[in-house]
This record gives structure tokens, C-alpha cells and sequence, in this order.
């Protein structure tokens, strides 16, 4: 078996991640404690040094900690901004090894194995690690061992360096807590005396695997290196930015568009090979006075077909005030989607894409919100029985549901002066005199109680359909509980 | 054959309809193209379409709406989507009277594109350069059955290639079909 390279395992461990990110963006002076809402009382998530020496610490009720400490200053804890900057900091660490995985919430995990050497030996590297880790405002705890349960360990309990070979000789006086154990598992342990890494190595298996189950003694070999534990570093997800730099400025339309077109292309294959399709894409034009110009297109449905999307760009790009000259372009898919390859079909054009283009032209003009498209609605107040929703954030839907004829204009219903249950005979509307021929109804229509609707505040309706002897045929209604005739509609 | 002259309106042209019936006039024509329908209006007009009345003509998903903020901008989206031709009828609603130009680019956006354009108008704001012109008012009809009539009056008061006429027709919901009942006479 090859045995030229032992693995050796980086743990870093960032105690204070939460408070240090914070701080980083917005320094203060003095305690500091971020605060995080849980089980309907806000608690420290985590604080600065300043506040654990005045005898705070984590998890206490934010209002006594504000007794002890009067000038402590705090903010909202954002763990999603923690993860992403976890996130961040796991891509930096690709610098000095190409396996860097995410250990817990606030821990990183490096397979350095023969990548040490390239910072200068393993000394070195740490220390590197270190400066730059601190110069960025972050704590850090340090461990290398062989293993990553020994790595761990030591980045947890007094961080350390374990040589190859010798994980139980620097492991040994660590607390048992050392091995990613449960907390119930530690006090147990600890009842039996068994206190230190060391004194659990020596004591009988049989007895300890049969009180604690396998975990125990698995988390003991993983440390010790006698059973295997892998790093999963993450995938990279796919950036969708392209650039290019040009060496005189240009200005013409014409130019920037065959620019626009050579990062389309290279955009376009890279949202083929992932099956995606860009829905906001942002071109950005550095003037030559290092100013930018963006260009944002927003697509009505996902694409990726550089010959569709190039003219789309043409009445942004016209726009543009290319000033002294554009000297880069930048093209970035801002907003992606999944976009599955499909067959194509061969039967006539595609008119489906040919009309989602013009919506995303009509909708750079007037705005893609503003492009429409009726939706069926489960209710019987007129008002309420379709929706009206953005074209390219929906798909048309069948299934219209009209059980009496509905009006095919519908206003703000428009008092008329008539009284009683009947329809009138004769009435004034709009300014014109109409003589009542035939009504058909009533229809009632009770409003919706679990919705507060101002304009059914009069109580129910009472619907009629009336032709006139001057032929318009007008949707009426009354209203019985607060008496008053209405017209709301006008049908064909 | 139809038995109007000039309906279905002529392709590649824009025409005008107005009168108290004339958005019916233009769910006809939108039940008879195939496609998407582009329907602009201007956002701040208190009255509005009723898919559920619409439905009587034609499917409502096929209608795309576009809520526009001034007439000017109606006129590009309107010419935007003729040029484009990619949807068959584009019923545009329109406030103002259009000028000489206005008129003709939209008459030129429909030959590039081969749709359709209609602008519904209010009365006595024609421009010169529509094909046809069309004034749809109801009429009376108590022959038919309560709460089933649909009877107008058709009055085809411009027409740039043919005569002029006037029909009373009638929309069949059921078959979707609209039929002259008689060749009004004026």
C-alpha cells in the first residue's frame, strides 16, 4: 500500500464568526453582543471579548445581560449572512488547498496533503492562515492533526499541532468533550471518571461500546486515525459574468453590440452546459472617465439563445451615453432559472418564444409588471373572479368557470336615482334617459365575510340584467340592506 | 364569404371602431383570429375589460394585457407588437385623437408585421389614415330570449377599399359565431 503522503488535516474553528462579520462591516468600540430571537425572548447569539469579561455570555436573555451591562450595544444576528460569509471564507481557503469543506455552522475543514509545501512548510502555512485571518478582524482557533476528528479536537481545546503519527501523545490530556461528542455523553463519561482522550484510549472497548453505543468509540478511531473520515469539499456554483477589456475605447453602436455578442456567446454555452437560462441579464459599459453604464434586460421567460437575446439589448444599448469611449464590457446573468433542453418540435414556428421576446420588449418600454394576463379566481364577486397577473411570471390558465352571463365591460358601479326592489321603468344614466324594456334577475351576491372589502361595506347585492328600449343592456344591482341602485357593467 | 363587406377586418391594416359596443366588436374579431390577443389600455381608465364577459368570445388566457401610462406610450407598445407579428390582433384604446403621422406609422408597423390593428375610439376621433372605421351600437330586441339577446347594430361608416354599410348582427355565445340577422337599411 502507498504510504509516501499522510494526510494532514487543517480544522479552523472561528468562535466569535457572528460578532466578528458585524463587527467587520461596522466597528464599534466597547461590549458588543448580537441578539437572536428564540422561544419569544431575544438572547445573545453571539459577543465580543469586551462583553464576555464584564460576564456575559451565550444564550443569556438579552434583557439581563443589559442589567449587568448597561453600555452594551447590540445588534440583530443574521445567521443566513453568517453562512454566506462561511461561505465566502471557504473559497478563500481554496488558496492554500483544493479540499476545503464547511464543518458545523462556524468551522472550516482543510485536506492540505501535499499542499503545504507550496505556502512553505506547514509552519509557515498556519501562520500565514493566521495573519490574514486576523488583519481580517476574524478570531480563529488553529488545529493540525492527522485526522479531522484530531483536528478538530484541537482547534476546539487549545489549539496545537499534532505531529504524523503521534495524534495520542497531543490528543491524550484533551477532554473526552474533544471528540464531537453529544453533551449527554460527556457528563456520562465524566461520571465514570473517564475525563481525558487519554484515559478513554486505555479503557476496555467492550464495556464503553455497549454503555454508549458505537458512536463513541467511532468518534475515538476517527480521531486516532484507525478509521477513515472523508472531506467533502463543496462544488464551486457556476458564475454567470463574463468581461472583456478592449485596448482603444469604442463608441459606435454597431461595435458595442458585436462585443455584446461575443460575451452572449460565450454566456449562452455556459448556460447550455448547465441547463440553465438567464431571466435578468446586466451588461455594464466602462467609460473610459471610469464610469459604468448598465444596461439591464429583464426576459419574460428563461433563455439561452444568443441569435434571440442580442436584439433585445439593441434599445438599451442605444441609450447609452458612451461618453469618451467604452473601453469594457462586462455581461453578467444576474437572475438565472433552470432551463431543461427540449425537444423541438417540428411543427410550425415557435410562436410561444416569438410572443415571450415581444413581452420582453414591450416590457423594457413600459415595465415587465405592467404586461398582463387575466387568471381564473374562485370567487363570485365579480371584482374578485379573475386576478390580473404579470405575463412573465405566469403561465396562462384555462378553466373559466361562468355559470350566468357576465357583463364584458365592468366600471365603478354608478349611482342612479331609482328606489324599491324592482328595477325602475325609467332612469337617468351617463346623462341619458332609458326607458326599461325587459330585466332578468335578481342574481344575489353576498359579499365575502373574510374578506374586508370597502365596496361591499353596503351588504349584499341583488344583480339584474336590463335591456333598455334604447338598446344598451346595462348590469345592475341593488343593494337591499342599505337601498340604492347601482350600474356596474355593460354587456354586448 | 362573410356577408359584411370588410369583416373579418382586412389583415395587415389597422382599422377603428367606436360607439358604445365597440370593445365587442373587437372581441369578435379576436374570436375569429387565432393566437394571442396584445390589448392595451392606459392604466388610469376606470373601466375595464371583464374576462368573464370576454369568455363568451374568446378563451381569456389568450389575451396578453399591457397597462400603459399616456397615449404616447400605448402607440409604441402598439406599434412595437404589429411590427413584431408575432400576435395576430393588436386592440389598442385610445383617448385622443391621432395625428398624421402617428396614424401612418401604425399603418406601416401593421405591413411589416402582416397583424392586425385596432384602435377602439371614442366618437368623432377618427384619423385619416385608418383602413376602415366601424360604429357598433345595441339595439332593442325583444324577439329573443330573456338574458340571451346580443343584437347591435354594425354601421361601417368608413371604409378606404369598398362601400360602406350597415348590418344588425347577433353573437352566438354557444357556437361562438356571429350571424347578420338582416341588412339594416339607413
Amino acid at each position: 500500500m502507498f504510504d509516501g503522503a499522510r494526510r494532514r488535516v487543517v480544522s479552523l474553528w472561528f468562535p466569535r464568526l457572528a460578532s466578528d462579520r458585524a463587527l467587520r462591516a461596522r466597528p464599534v468600540a466597547g461590549p458588543f453582543a448580537l441578539t437572536l430571537r428564540a422561544d419569544n425572548t431575544n438572547r445573545i447569539h453571539c459577543l465580543n471579548p469586551e462583553a464576555e469579561r464584564r460576564g456575559l455570555y451565550r444564550g443569556m436573555a438579552f434583557s439581563d445581560a443589559r442589567a449587568y451591562c448597561p453600555e452594551l450595544l447590540s445588534r440583530l444576528a443574521d445567521p443566513m449572512a453568517d453562512r454566506r460569509f462561511l461561505t465566502g471564507l471557504r473559497r478563500w481557503a481554496t488558496r492554500y488547498c483544493p479540499w476545503v469543506g464547511i464543518e458545523g455552522d462556524d468551522g472550516l475543514v482543510l485536506d492540505i496533503t501535499g499542499a503545504a509545501h507550496l505556502a512553505g512548510g506547514e509552519e509557515a502555512m498556519l501562520g500565514d492562515l493566521r495573519q490574514r485571518l486576523c488583519r481580517g478582524g476574524l478570531t480563529v482557533r488553529i488545529g493540525l492533526g492527522d485526522t479531522r476528528g484530531a483536528a478538530w479536537a484541537l482547534a476546539h481545546h487549545g489549539e496545537g499541532v499534532a505531529p504524523p503519527g503521534e495524534a495520542l501523545a497531543v490528543l491524550g490530556p484533551l477532554p473526552v468533550a474533544g471528540l464531537r461528542l453529544d453533551a449527554d455523553s460527556v457528563t456520562a463519561l465524566q461520571r465514570l471518571g473517564l475525563r481525558t482522550i487519554a484515559q478513554l484510549a486505555a479503557a476496555a472497548r467492550a464495556p464503553l461500546a455497549r454503555r454508549f453505543g458505537p458512536g463513541l468509540l467511532m468518534r475515538l478511531d476517527q480521531a486516532l486515525g484507525t478509521q477513515p473520515e472523508e472531506i467533502s469539499p463543496q462544488a464551486e456554483p457556476p458564475h454567470y459574468g463574463l468581461r472583456m477589456n478592449l485596448p482603444e475605447p469604442i463608441g459606435l453602436q454597431a461595435d458595442v453590440m458585436a462585443g455584446t455578442a461575443r460575451l452572449l456567446a460565450r454566456l449562452c454555452d455556459k448556460l447550455n452546459r448547465q441547463e440553465t437560462g438567464a431571466r435578468v441579464l446586466c451588461l455594464t459599459l466602462r467609460r473610459i472617465d471610469s464610469q459604468s453604464r448598465h444596461v439591464e434586460l429583464r426576459l419574460a421567460r428563461p433563455m439561452r439563445d444568443p441569435a434571440r437575446i442580442l436584439p433585445l439589448f439593441a434599445r438599451g444599448i442605444d441609450e447609452v451615453d458612451a461618453g469618451f469611449g467604452i473601453d469594457q464590457l462586462r455581461l453578467e446573468a444576474t437572475q438565472v432559472e433552470p432551463l431543461p433542453v427540449e425537444q423541438i418540435s417540428h411543427a410550425g414556428p415557435d410562436r410561444q418564444g416569438r410572443v415571450a421576446d415581444l413581452i420582453t420588449r414591450i416590457g423594457a418600454r413600459i415595465g415587465l409588471e405592467n404586461v398582463q394576463r387575466f387568471l381564473p379566481a374562485d370567487s363570485h364577486i365579480p371584482e374578485r373572479s379573475f386576478i390580473i397577473a404579470p405575463a412573465a411570471f405566469s403561465r396562462p390558465e384555462t378553466g373559466w368557470n361562468i355559470p350566468c352571463p357576465r357583463p364584458l365591460i365592468i366600471f365603478p358601479p354608478e349611482a342612479i336615482a331609482a328606489s324599491g326592489p324592482r328595477p325602475p321603468r325609467h332612469f337617468r344614466w351617463r346623462r341619458m334617459r332609458l326607458t326599461t324594456l325587459r330585466a332578468t334577475g335578481p342574481e344575489r351576491i353576498a359579499p365575502e365575510w373574510w374578506l374586508d372589502d370597502e365596496n361591499w361595506r353596503s351588504g349584499m347585492r341583488d344583480y339584474w340584467r336590463l335591456e333598455t328600449t334604447e338598446g344598451r343592456r346595462l348590469w345592475l344591482f341593488h343593494t337591499p340592506q342599505n337601498p340604492g341602485w347601482f350600474v356596474q357593467g355593460e354587456f354586448p | 364569404m362573410s356577408p359584411i363587406t370588410a369583416f373579418p377586418l382586412r389583415p395587415a391594416r389597422v382599422h377603428e371602431a367606436c360607439g358604445p359596443l365597440a370593445a365587442a366588436l373587437a372581441a369578435v374579431s379576436a374570436a375569429q383570429s387565432g393566437g394571442q390577443i396584445l390589448w392595451l389600455r392606459e392604466a388610469w381608465r376606470p373601466e375595464s375589460i371583464n374576462p368573464a364577459g370576454l369568455a363568451a368570445y374568446v378563451d381569456p388566457s389568450r389575451l396578453l394585457l399591457a397597462r400603459t401610462g399616456n397615449q404616447t406610450e400605448t402607440l409604441a407598445v402598439a406599434e412595437e407588437g404589429l411590427r413584431d407579428g408575432s400576435v395576430p390582433l393588436v386592440v389598442l384604446e385610445l383617448t385622443a385623437p391621432l395625428g398624421l403621422t402617428a396614424g401612418r406609422r401604425l399603418q406601416l408597423a401593421a405591413q411589416a408585421g402582416q397583424g392586425t390593428g385596432l384602435c377602439l375610439i371614442p366618437e368623432g376621433m377618427g384619423s385619416p389614415a385608418a383602413e376602415t372605421r366601424w360604429h357598433c351600437s345595441p339595439l332593442p330586441d325583444p324577439g329573443s330570449a330573456a338574458g340571451d339577446s346580443t343584437l347591435q347594430r354594425w354601421r361601417l361608416i368608413k371604409n378606404k377599399s369598398g362601400t360602406l354599410g350597415v348590418w344588425d348582427v347577433r353573437w352566438s355565445p354557444s357556437a361562438r359565431r356571429l350571424t347578420v340577422v338582416s341588412a339594416a337599411r339607413e
